[in-house]
């Protein structure tokens, strides 16, 4: 199952910084982001080269971080189809924790990331494929 | 100035007859303690074994203080001198290290107690007629049921609507013209802010008193709630341990708290070196309650500083007078009128495995009340990666928190690392409301 980095983080000024500095002193490479407002704290939600190193290279900072299982959709992008994977996810009772997407440039690809509740029993990788998409697995997401 | 009396012939008693009356007591008090496993061992080591062995009041000196971890240490019946059979009414604190304190009473030791909140009543010129609002917390706590069988004694009406809900507050102050409240002195300042917010004008209801106490405050403090509402407001000391209000009380000069010196021995000492000190002198104050059989307390350390206010008060009642509270001989915080130590948020939080090994407790003031805040880390290894998870966390802490010191807190999460280190003593208390305890 593919990883993303999920850090928390207090919001204030600096605290980003700590952090992209220190991936950038492990080497890591950082294809997509996004926070997740929490108030006072944010989740910094990140999709890496490498999610174990920078993991190990952010704990030892005494980061509270944690991997998390996602469902990574690579999905053409084109008009009505987010909606028709959630229209699927819906029709299946599954409940989407957290999500953002994002697009490959130059040939087009949408790529989804989707935080899902009980991700393995929910059978959402089986959904996804059933309607045409493809899930990306580990390597395919590290690699982009 | 009109002086009113309850019990007129003790009040303005001389010397040599309130030391008679001491004498009397505590040779029965002694007799109490002595039915105490922990007095029984601790006054047999200063040859007291019976009340004979007491022949002045100044034989007390030999006895050794009693502290608060001597009630945590007998807990819960160590200190209980009657049959469980005669005990009415139980008051209990919670403790710092999980272990609460408790305070047994018989009916007479209600009685006794009830009797002495209506001489504090009375001298202040509150009578049968007024309309009394209790607005201090009712049930364990002392502040409340204290104050309202004193003032049913006296013949008040007494309207026990307890703590919080300032809508309703004001509103049966308003339909019930509500003459005497007792509270906390932050809380009446953030009532008098509601009442301004709801349109109305002080105009509108009949206050003329107000019992303030349970918090240090200062003078200021005190002229701004009799400005603010056009009444007199007076100081009021109390403490679980020596029953709760009632201890000591001002009359309608103002000047110091009259401390009912026939149900109390008043000591001040030196905390360091246990020595008394003059009238006039702060120091540690130190009571033996001679009005309570159920749970005898003999020279019980309080851990407020005070003085005896030196001379006479013009009101022409003998028992000396103490002084507003400057300090405290511990840590503990006063928030909102609640006791609270620190200690008693660290063994919460720190029984909590998400937390890391350091937190902070701020103290603030928002607007008239005081605000606590717990600054906890995370502990990075516990951590999941998902909101819901912090969310329940801070749920747990606050829930927990509040079972514990009865106080709801603000908790902050932060990342480990950003709250100071642990080293010896920490500054993990940051209080920072303005001067509480000065003038």
């Amino acid at each position: 199952m593919a990883k993303q980095l999920n850090i928390f983080v207090e919001n204030r000024p600096g605290r980003l910084d700590a952090i992209t500095s220190n991936l950038l002193n492990s080497g890591i490479n950082i294809h997509a982001f996004t926070i997740q407002d929490r108030g006072d704290y944010g989740l910094m939600k990140l999709i890496v080269d490498n999610p174990n190193k920078a993991h190990l290279a952010l704990a030892d900072l005494g980061c509270a971080c944690a991997l998390k299982d996602i469902l990574a959709i690579s999905i053409p992008d084109k008009p009505g189809n987010l909606h028709k994977l959630t229209t699927a996810l819906a029709e299946n009772n599954i409940n989407i924790i957290d999500a953002y997407g994002f697009v490959l440039q130059p040939d087009k690809t949408g790529i989804c990331c989707m935080e899902i509740e009980n991700l393995e029993e929910s059978g959402a990788e089986e959904i996804v494929r059933g309607i045409g998409f493809t899930v990306l697995q580990d390597e395919e997401l590290y690699d982009l | 100035m009109d002086v009113s009396f309850w019990d007129e012939d003790v009040e303005t008693a001389q010397p040599e007859t309130l030391q008679q009356i001491q004498l009397d007591r505590l040779r029965d008090i002694i007799n109490y303690a002595l039915k105490t496993p922990f007095y029984k061992r601790r006054l047999a080591k200063v040859g007291i074994n019976c009340d004979d062995d007491v022949k002045s009041v100044d034989d007390l000196d030999k006895i050794p203080f009693t502290t608060k971890d001597d009630l945590r240490q007998n807990f819960p019946r160590g200190l209980l001198a009657v049959d469980m059979n005669e005990v009415v009414r139980i008051h209990s604190s919670s403790g710092t290290t999980g272990i609460p304190t408790v305070i047994y009473f018989t009916a007479d030791d209600i009685d006794n107690w009830a009797d002495l909140v209506a001489r504090c009543i009375r001298a202040t010129g509150a009578a049968a007629g007024d309309v009394f609002q209790n607005m201090m917390t009712y049930g364990l706590f002392t502040g409340g049921l204290g104050l309202h069988y004193g003032a049913e004694r006296v013949g008040m009406t007494v309207i026990p609507i307890g703590g919080g809900n300032t809508k309703r507050q004001i509103k049966t102050m308003k339909d019930f013209q509500t003459t005497v409240v007792h509270a906390t002195p932050s809380y009446l300042l953030h009532v008098h802010s509601a009442i301004l917010e709801q349109g109305m004008t002080i105009d509108e209801l009949a206050l003329r008193k107000a019992y303030i106490g349970a918090e240090p405050h200062s003078e200021n403090i005190r002229k701004k709630i009799e400005q603010l509402y056009n009444m007199d407001a007076y100081n009021s000391y109390g403490l679980s341990e020596m029953n709760g209000p009632g201890v000591a009380f001002e009359c309608v000069y103002k000047a110091g708290m009259h401390i009912w010196e026939d149900a109390y021995i008043p000591e001040i000492i030196d905390p360091a070196t246990e020595k008394k000190v003059e009238d006039g002198q702060t120091g540690e104050v130190v009571f033996t309650n001679l009005i309570r059989r159920a749970t005898p307390l003999l020279r019980y350390r309080t851990r407020d500083l005070a003085c005896i206010i030196p001379g006479q008060c013009e009101c022409g009642r003998t028992h000396r007078r103490l002084s507003r509270i400057t300090g405290r001989t511990d840590d503990m915080l006063i928030i909102n009128g609640v006791n609270v130590f620190p200690s008693q948020i660290e063994e919460v939080v720190m029984n909590i495995p998400e937390v890391g090994t350091n937190y902070q407790i701020h103290v603030d003031k928002v607007g008239a009340l005081d605000k606590l805040v717990v600054k906890v880390e995370i502990y990075s290894k516990m951590f999941r990666g998902d909101a819901k998870q912090l969310d329940a966390l801070k749920g747990k802490i606050k829930d927990e928190l509040r079972a514990s010191i009865m106080i709801n807190p603000a908790v902050e999460l932060h990342e480990p690392g950003f709250l100071p280190v642990s080293e010896g003593k920490a500054k993990r208390v940051i209080d920072n409301r303005p001067q509480q305890y000065k003038d």
